[in-house]
């Protein structure tokens, strides 16, 4: 009986991280309606942000009821990295964070879906959805690195910004049986493979240890995610059960 | 080992006849996401479905309206489940679905080999397809049927489809990506 709960608990606290990580991503992304640069980048964002949104709805349904989880929370109880719950910032930020989530989760998905674990059926499913955000984010990195020197510039400094945070996608999750590090391997590899080609520099600092960033998964966040929460539930918690 | 009666048959059919939500030219049956359907004792009975997108937001409304047919043809109690496995995939819409997506001005999806998306290639300004899988077959303008067509942008009006338009009579129109 000890090692079945063990086992659920792992579950859900899988479940939980993995699908925070979709949720508070999906919120960013949906943060640019009304505001991205052209239309058809409005609607590719939304689009992102709703198959997030459908992948955060099954996972945190494996975990307990998917509104409460959702929208009654505290921040501390989050578990998503704090890599997905950093501010949109200028376009190129958004890109870059887009590129280092996607890939990982790319690889994640795929390495899911290829065993008969719990999340095989979703990551069968998402891993497809993702492969579409990835190569969103990858077009658009190979444009933006090598296009203007502006563009180039901001690119760079939206890769470097957010590199610290990228570490924390490999700290292996409790309940998820993938060989983390051989993903981040294969995420270092085809991520640099991108930069370069779109004439940006891999940054050389820390991605793990004392001066990275990432305990999203014990529950430590920084200090925009309170904010994007407040505004995420605010309806919920001010008007209980209201429906469309 | 899975056998059909006669009467899950009946009702497969009658919840495959529901029309889409979101594109009312196709049924759920040539969409290809009914899955089965179970009787499970005397007016009782349970449908699969299948979302196109985890995140489809018509899968409630094809629940509905899949409840409402078999209710009407005298079922008392059904309920839909959504199952995720095996996944969707385009190459489960059929021919005659492939038609009629045509015959309405969205370019259909082409019969995928190989999982992933489709390589594209970015210009400076606006997009064009390069690659094997491309040349080979490509996305054609379901309004004058010319091979000479460009993507726009990855995502459209909902996440299953790509905004395109056509080099040849300039008409922008929707095409289902290959998932």
């Amino acid at each position: 009986m000890t090692t079945t709960s063990a086992k659920d608990t792992a579950l859900t606290a899988a479940a939980l991280a993995l699908g925070d990580d979709a949720l508070v991503l999906s919120h960013r992304l949906g943060e640019w309606a009304g505001h991205a640069p052209v239309l058809e980048e409005e609607v590719a964002l939304a689009n992102i942000a709703l198959d997030l949104l459908g992948q955060a709805r099954v996972l945190l349904s494996m975990a307990g009821d998917e509104d409460e989880l959702a929208f009654l929370r505290e921040e501390r109880a989050f578990r998503n990295l704090q890599l997905v719950e950093q501010p949109n910032g200028d376009f190129a930020h958004t890109i870059a964070r887009q590129l280092f989530f996607s890939a990982h989760q790319y690889l994640l998905y795929g390495e899911l879906a290829s065993g008969d674990g719990p999340f095989a059926p979703l990551a069968g499913k998402a891993v497809k959805e993702t492969a579409y955000h990835r190569d969103h984010a990858e077009q658009w990195t190979l444009r933006l690195g090598d296009g203007t020197d502006e563009s180039h510039t901001r690119m760079q400094r939206a890769v470097d910004a957010l590199w610290r945070y990228t570490g924390e996608m490999f700290q292996p999750v409790e309940g998820v049986d993938v060989d983390w590090t051989g993903l981040e391997t294969a995420w270092l590899e085809w991520t640099g493979e991108v930069l370069r080609r779109a004439t940006l520099t891999v940054p050389e600092g820390p991605r793990t240890g004392a001066w990275a960033a990432g305990a999203g998964r014990q529950g430590l966040h920084t200090e925009p995610f309170g904010r994007m929460l407040a505004e995420m539930q605010h309806l919920h918690r001010s008007h209980p059960g209201a429906t469309w | 080992m899975v056998t059909t009666t006669p009467l899950e048959a009946e009702l497969l059919e009658l919840a495959g006849s529901v029309p889409d939500p979101e594109l009312p030219v196709l049924t759920l049956r040539e969409l290809g996401v009914v899955r089965a359907v179970h009787a499970r004792g005397a007016d009782t009975v349970e449908v699969e479905l299948t979302p196109t997108y985890t995140g489809c937001p018509a899968i409630e409304a094809m629940s509905l309206d899949i409840q409402k047919v078999l209710r009407d043809h005298g079922v008392r109690e059904v309920t839909v489940r959504t199952v995720l496995a095996p996944a969707w995939s385009t190459d489960d819409i059929t021919d005659e679905g492939r038609r009629k997506l045509r015959e309405f001005g969205i370019a259909p999806p082409r019969v995928r080999s190989a999982p992933g998306p489709v390589r594209v290639g970015l210009g400076p300004t606006r997009t064009r397809e390069s690659g094997p899988v491309d040349e080979a077959d490509p996305v054609r303008c379901p309004h004058c049927g010319s091979a000479e067509t460009e993507l726009l942008s990855r995502f459209s009006s909902t996440a299953c489809k790509a905004l395109r338009r056509c080099l040849a009579c300039r008409e922008p129109f929707d095409h289902f990506k290959e998932l």
